[in-house]
């Protein structure tokens, strides 16, 4: 069994930066939200919170990086530079890979974006 | 590079290129007198779509410019606060609902098929009957202020104001039924040109080779599958308690106003990027050309489109901030409403650095490029500091907010779309606009709107609330207002001279010549005037600039030396490729000009129209013409079996003319129609775990569903997706008829597990008159009933085509499509009878 998936040929590995930063995204913010809210019937601390949101950001920065070096791969690890405007099917997979190491990039940010409020925010409020 | 084959200049050659042009343009030709509407040609239904989004900016326009002469000087009494009301309603909504989206659909539809070198979208008709929506439902919308029935609550319609039957008259009614009305059109537009763009680029036309305007409509498109549907189930959440009393906003019997604000923000701030991308798109294909060189950082924009287009989904609450959410929350979506400035910054350096490294050549279009740069960065820093909750707390719902999305979405979209507006007009009008009339009018709007909205953030901060019909001397804000009426209407003769300049008559000047901005794009290779078969031939593509980088290109298409240089058999015709990498897989057959669109779009029309005053016998009669409409609509006009198996395209590739399952356009449509409609469905769920975490106990201890109806729901349902599965594994075998009595059967079980879905509440006394808890319920397991219905009536269709020959082993598009309306299927029921089931026990 391999370790490493082979490389897939498909539009869809474009999104998974940002799929993976909307999932974290609504995670935390649902799990805020709820505990907010029936936080008498859950019967656990404001910390949990911070806990999970923590342990959420953990998980997609990982799952983040993990599509960044995927991508990477795809690009052949930079060894051509952009724009990867040739008519084939070489190029054709250097720009995608090229993308998702960008939007990975900015999916990473958002994510840590997203988790910065736990660090400052340590009770419902109202 | 050359197409390769030999030039014949010799008189055969000549007359038989003559010949193949004659029939191109008998089959493209566009019906003569009365029936010119019944046309179906993106580009004569792209022009009408642009033209009357056009006409209702400028209504729009109007009714700013008599809230600026009220709000001119103190205590004025132009306009009664009933009909400024009105007026600041409808400016908010046709602009948004009528014109910035449908522009987009608009241009798109015109242009897109075009930059991609195909004849025409793959579901013409498809979007005529959009169009047909459109125009029905905003004049209905737009209609109703001559007769003092506008909608008057603010274009974002917020209970309890808006539900009081007292208050809000009919304009609700009008606001929520015509406005679904029109989404029916932008998500038709959606499933167009999504599958254009993956599946109608021109042989060779790679992903990493597709025109930038091209990923921005894809990103757009699928922004609107997943942003119109949480409003089209607020919509019915919300019909449902102005019409037969369901309490889902009511917080007396268990509703809340908030959810309603939830899910129209769902929708209201993705819309801002879906009319902003767009428009910026057309920036980007405008800048290159006026550089004079390929875009820099082409991954960049992909970066920047693709990232907006998530990211714009996690800002609706910080149109929320006062409305008393946890600060958490408050957090989360500020967060986030920081992070998007950075994709939206980098689109506009890579614009700035691809214009530094060419040589810019002045011109129209680049003077409104720019002005709506420098526009739009003022709003995208106003954005900034409101996206921040304590700053938001103080301009909320004051003149502040009014200045910065103006900023926006005039430097964002109005500005951008005249910018595309004069660039490609050329390309339907065959003519240049005058480069006089239009810096004239560029410098009367450009000044005119900051005149007028820059003053608006100084009456904001000093307190000046949005929406009041006037206001008394002792505020202070008498000359900031009037500068700002002066500003709009040097602003309005800005728009009139661009107008004028749109409609002149232009007969005895001279056509422009081709290419005449000398782009690099596809779209230019178009003849001045145009054909309307589009391109005399569909090239082979190797850049992204075909035009500048791919020699002899024009001339090679002209002689129709690449592919479908002919219409042998008088069929209109478009290629259809793979995603990745442009290869060509299925000649596809597009149909022609037809009525039925027409009667379809009046008639589903009138349901919503006679909804809206209560007339439930005509709505009903409605709603049976539009289906047999549509019934007959796919009937003649969809899966068509072909004479022959495969048709010779020219240089020596044979396509086939039928393809079935995932590489047809029909299932693709039927997968995106699918996912739109999930998201429907998810944001109804929302509401159910909504108020859940509202009240203690959500259920008011009252009685639910029970979980046998439920269980025996999901049960059938599964058996008649099972069933579904059987009828296409016995027509893969050939064995028809036992095909259609697996059909039957599924049809049997689909019927009886909606029953046994409405029979949950039922049996059970759920009255919804009476709390959110039954109201959420019911309309959760009619909305499942009526899919099975809707099923059933596919299955019958299958039935039925089968009978006729039209459904076979090898030509099963239909079959296809419909099992993927059963996966879909399955996948809702399980979801929501698991949750009206089982959900209560859990709590």
């Amino acid at each position: 069994m391999r370790l490493v998936p082979k490389e897939i040929e498909s539009l869809w590995t474009l999104f998974t930066g940002p799929v993976v930063w909307a999932a974290h995204f609504l995670v935390c913010y649902v799990g805020g939200a709820v505990y907010c809210a029936r936080r008498e019937w859950l019967g656990f601390g404001f910390e949990w919170v911070r806990i999970g949101v923590g342990a959420a950001t953990a998980v997609a920065l990982a799952l983040i990086v993990a599509a960044a070096w995927l991508s990477w791969r795809q690009w052949g690890f930079g060894t051509e530079d952009p724009p990867h405007d040739a008519a084939t099917a070489h190029d054709r997979r250097s720009f995608q890979g090229f993308a998702t190491l960008l939007l990975s990039g900015l999916s990473f940010v958002a994510v840590v974006y997203t988790a910065l409020p736990v660090l400052m925010i340590a009770e419902c409020n109202p | 590079m050359s197409a390769g084959a030999p030039h014949e200049d010799d008189e055969a050659g000549a007359a038989r290129r003559r010949a193949q042009e004659e029939r191109l343009r008998r089959v493209w030709d566009n019906p003569k007198g009365w029936r010119y509407w019944t046309a179906v040609n993106n580009t004569e239904v792209g022009l009408w779509y642009t033209a009357m989004a056009f006409a209702f900016m400028l209504f729009a326009g109007v009714l700013a410019l008599m809230m600026r002469v009220q709000l001119a000087v103190p205590d004025n009494d132009f306009l009664s606060a009933d009909l400024f009301n009105q007026a600041f309603t409808l400016h908010g909504t046709v602009m948004m609902f009528l014109f910035a989206v449908p522009v987009f659909e608009a241009v798109a539809i015109t242009i897109l098929p075009q930059m991609l070198g195909a004849r025409d979208l793959p579901f013409p008709r498809l979007s005529a009957f959009g169009f047909w929506c459109f125009v029905i439902g905003g004049v209905f919308v737009c209609g109703s202020i001559f007769f003092g029935a506008a909608p008057d609550t603010g274009w974002f319609m917020y209970p309890p104001l808006s539900t009081d039957h007292e208050y809000a008259g009919i304009g609700a009614d009008i606001w929520l039924l015509g406005l679904s009305f029109i989404e029916v059109a932008s998500i038709a537009a959606a499933v167009e040109l999504i599958v254009g763009v993956l599946k109608c680029r021109p042989p060779g036309m790679r992903i990493n080779l597709t025109p930038l305007y091209g990923w921005y409509v894809l990103v757009v498109a699928g922004m609107i599958l997943f942003a119109f549907p949480p409003l089209i189930a607020g919509d019915i959440l919300f019909e449902l308690e102005r019409m037969f009393d369901w309490p889902f906003f009511d917080p007396a019997r268990g509703g809340d106003p908030i959810l309603w604000q939830h899910l129209f923000w769902i929708f209201g701030h993705p819309e801002v990027y879906i009319i902003f991308l767009p428009a910026i798109a057309l920036l980007a294909m405008i800048v290159p050309t006026f550089a004079q060189r390929p875009i820099i950082g082409y991954s960049w924009i992909v970066l920047a489109a693709v990232g907006t287009g998530f990211l714009s989904f996690g800002l609706w609450v910080h149109h929320m901030f006062t409305t008393g959410l946890p600060s958490i929350s408050l957090g989360f979506f500020s967060a986030a409403s920081e992070a998007v400035a950075i994709p939206t910054g980098v689109q506009i350096f890579v614009f700035l650095a691809t214009l530094l490294a060419g040589r810019v050549v002045s011109s129209v279009p680049m003077l409104f490029a720019g002005g709506a740069l420098a526009i739009f960065v003022i709003g995208g820093l106003t954005g900034v500091m409101v996206a921040l909750a304590p700053f938001d707390w103080q301009a909320h719902d004051t003149y502040f907010v009014v200045a910065h999305l103006h900023y926006t979405l005039i430097g964002g979209m109005l500005f951008p779309t005249f910018a595309g507006l004069y660039y490609f007009y050329p390309m339907i009008g065959g003519r240049m606009l005058s480069e006089r009339l239009g810096r004239i009018g560029f410098w009367l709007m450009f000044v005119g709107f900051n005149v007028a909205f820059f003053p608006m953030h100084l009456s904001g901060l000093r307190g000046m609330p949005r929406r009041v019909f006037t206001y008394p001397e002792e505020l202070g804000l008498t000359v900031l207002n009037m500068v700002s009426t002066v500003g709009a209407f040097v602003f309005a003769a800005g728009v009139l001279v661009i107008v004028w300049a749109v409609v002149r008559p232009k007969g005895g000047e001279p056509y422009a010549r081709r290419n005449p901005w000398n782009a690099g794009t596809l779209e230019w290779l178009i003849e001045m005037p145009g054909e309307n078969w589009g391109v005399r031939s569909v090239p082979i593509i190797e850049s992204r600039y075909p035009l500048w980088e791919q020699e002899n290109l024009m001339r090679d298409v002209d002689a129709g030396l690449y592919y479908l240089p002919d219409a042998e058999e008088g069929r209109r015709e478009t290629l259809v490729t793979s995603v990745l990498d442009g290869k060509p897989i299925q000649c596809l057959r597009v149909p022609g000009p037809a009525y039925v669109t027409i009667v379809a779009a009046a008639a589903l029309g009138s349901v919503f129209i006679f909804m809206t005053y209560k007339w439930w016998l005509a709505a009903l009669a409605g709603g049976i013409v539009a289906t047999a409409a549509i019934l007959y609509w796919l009937w003649t006009g969809t899966a068509e079996i072909p004479e022959k198996p495969e048709k010779d395209i020219g240089r020596g590739v044979s396509l086939p003319l039928y393809v079935s399952g995932p590489r047809s356009v029909g299932w693709w449509a039927m997968f995106i129609t699918m996912v739109g409609d999930g998201t429907a469905l998810a944001s109804l769920l929302f509401g159910y775990f909504f108020y859940w975490t509202v009240h203690p106990d959500f259920t008011d201890a009252a009685a639910g569903p029970g979980t046998a109806w439920p269980s025996a729901a999901v049960a059938l349902t599964a058996a008649a997706w099972a069933a579904m599965l059987a009828a296409r594994a016995l027509n893969r075998r050939g064995r028809a008829g036992t095909m259609r009595l697996a059909l039957l059967a599924a049809m049997a079980l689909a019927v009886l597990g909606a029953a046994a879905g409405l029979a949950g509440p039922w049996t059970h006394g759920m009255q919804p008159t009476t709390h959110t808890y039954p109201a959420i319920v019911w309309t959760l397991v009619i909305w499942i009933a009526v899919h099975g219905a809707v099923g059933v009536v596919m299955q019958a269709y299958c039935v039925a085509r089968s009978l006729a020959g039209r459904l076979t082993r090898e030509h099963d598009i239909d079959l296809e499509n419909v099992v993927l309306y059963w996966h879909f299927m399955l996948v809702s029921a399980v979801l929501t009878f698991a949750t009206v089931g089982f959900f209560p026990l859990a709590t």
